[in-house]
């Protein structure tokens, strides 16, 4: 089984990786968030470490949006999503390869937005960084679990780069919440026991709905 | 039941939510006493809990018809799901409305992001998402697949989004209910307005179930029609 979500997940990689269609769109839209958010807060700028936790964050959903858009707009395109199903395997697969794909390419533009976040809030951590990691890891998980099937949905509908944020962030709120949270504790109070409930709660999230995606994808992508 | 006996069944429940709303009304107005501090302002409480609590069993209606689809694949069970979570949000505007008006002299704010009141507003936001995904599926079959899973997918996150901001602070009176705080003088008042708005929720989902079960059969027949031609 670990092989096969392997398979899914290489092709996925290989195929960005020639491409690189949604990383690009990804990187630069967060950055452009990032800016706007900029002038947006200027007013505020001695509180701006305050701020940061949420703008980080909208930078990441927002640019991981445009990532699961195309996690299987670009399927339908030749009919690969055919091709894919008629491999004999668990549906479920497909959804942990996918899931993983997702993941991988949101933590690598999470990780160019931050580092300009860095340069643009004027921010200097370096003992945080290993909680930011992990932060960034659940949280990105829980998001992806959630986006890939939500993405898998909208895909079928007549809207779908349109539908996929209106039906996605209400669902995430959850991990958004806990995850600006558990990044503020980080950067502004640095109490990291404080990091336990968040963090809980975004792990629980994404057990929950990674379960239940792998549980109900076969019915989103029957024929 | 055939058919007659579902438009009898209708009838005789139009009737008891006519009387019952009557009433409903009377008691919360006249019958039920004032309250000490807020004065009248306080009986929107008998329009704004049950409410709530009718909206909640609408999208427990709804989740049961959308497990029950994917298990059976039987349109009429997405044709109940449909209606519960249309009946749903109107019932979650009601409260989403009311708050705020009695919020507004009481906390002096509209609004205020309490774990309460976020999460009504999100629960909400979900079953709209839910009918968006509904209207832009295209393929009947296939809308049904999809909204049903969604539907799972919204009431799973439901009680994850109170928890997760549950240690705010919250400002909502709600030890009110839970501690039997409700002056014993109100009570038939909310009890009559739960009857009311309980046997409201039968009647609009029933109402909705029978006009969309009535647009599928018409959609059969037309398709039907094109292939005679």
């Amino acid at each position: 089984m670990l092989g096969k979500i392997w398979a899914v997940f290489q092709k996925d990689l290989l195929i960005e990786l020639r491409t690189k269609d949604s990383l690009n769109a990804m990187l630069f839209f967060g950055i452009v968030v990032l800016v706007v958010f900029n002038f947006a807060l200027e007013s505020t700028r001695d509180t701006i470490r305050q701020a940061v936790p949420g703008v980080l964050w909208v930078a990441f959903v927002f640019s991981g949006t445009l990532g699961l858009n195309r996690m299987f707009a670009s399927e339908k395109e030749n009919s690969c999503l055919q091709g894919l199903l008629m491999v004999p395997m668990d549906r479920g697969i497909i959804y942990l390869g996918k899931t993983l794909a997702a993941a991988v390419f949101m933590l690598i533009a999470e990780g160019v937005i931050f580092v300009f976040s860095l340069v643009f809030f004027n921010l200097t951590v370096w003992a945080e960084i290993p909680y930011l990691i992990l932060v960034f890891f659940i949280g990105t998980l829980g998001f992806t679990a959630v986006g890939t099937l939500l993405s898998a949905i909208a895909v079928n509908t007549r809207m779908r780069e349109v539908l996929l944020p209106l039906i996605l962030f209400p669902v995430v709120l959850p991990i958004l919440v806990n995850a600006v949270e558990a990044t503020g504790i980080i950067l502004n109070t640095a109490d990291y026991r404080a990091l336990k409930l968040p963090l809980t709660i975004m792990t629980t999230f994404t057990i929950v709905f990674a379960t239940l995606a792998y549980l109900l994808f076969d019915f989103v992508l029957e024929d | 039941m055939d058919q007659s006996r579902h438009k009898l069944f209708d009838s005789v429940l139009g009737g008891l939510l006519l009387i019952g709303m009557v009433v409903a009304l009377y008691m919360a107005f006249l019958g039920a006493p004032r309250e000490q501090t807020m004065g009248d302002l306080q009986r929107i409480f008998y329009f704004h809990v049950p409410s709530g609590m009718m909206g909640l069993a609408a999208f427990i209606v709804n989740c049961y018809a959308s497990l029950m689809y994917l298990i059976k694949k039987d349109r009429k069970w997405d044709s109940l799901a449909l209606s519960a979570a249309e009946v749903g949000v109107v019932f979650f505007t009601i409260v989403l409305v009311t708050g705020p008006i009695w919020a507004k002299p009481v906390w002096f704010v509209w609004w205020t992001w309490s774990p309460r009141l976020t999460s009504s507003l999100v629960l909400w936001m979900l079953y709209l998402a839910y009918m968006l995904v509904r209207n832009y599926v295209p393929d009947p079959e296939r809308r049904a697949m999809m909204s049903a899973v969604f539907a799972i997918v919204a009431i799973v996150d439901a009680p994850i989004v109170f928890f997760s901001i549950r240690w705010w602070r919250d400002m909502h009176p709600s030890a009110m209910l839970e501690t039997g705080g409700l002056s014993p003088a109100m009570w038939p008042a909310f009890l009559t307005c739960i009857a009311a708005f309980l046997i409201l929720l039968i009647y609009l989902i029933r109402r909705r179930y029978f006009l969309e079960s009535a647009r599928l059969e018409a959609e059969r027949l037309a398709r039907l029609a094109d292939l005679a031609r």
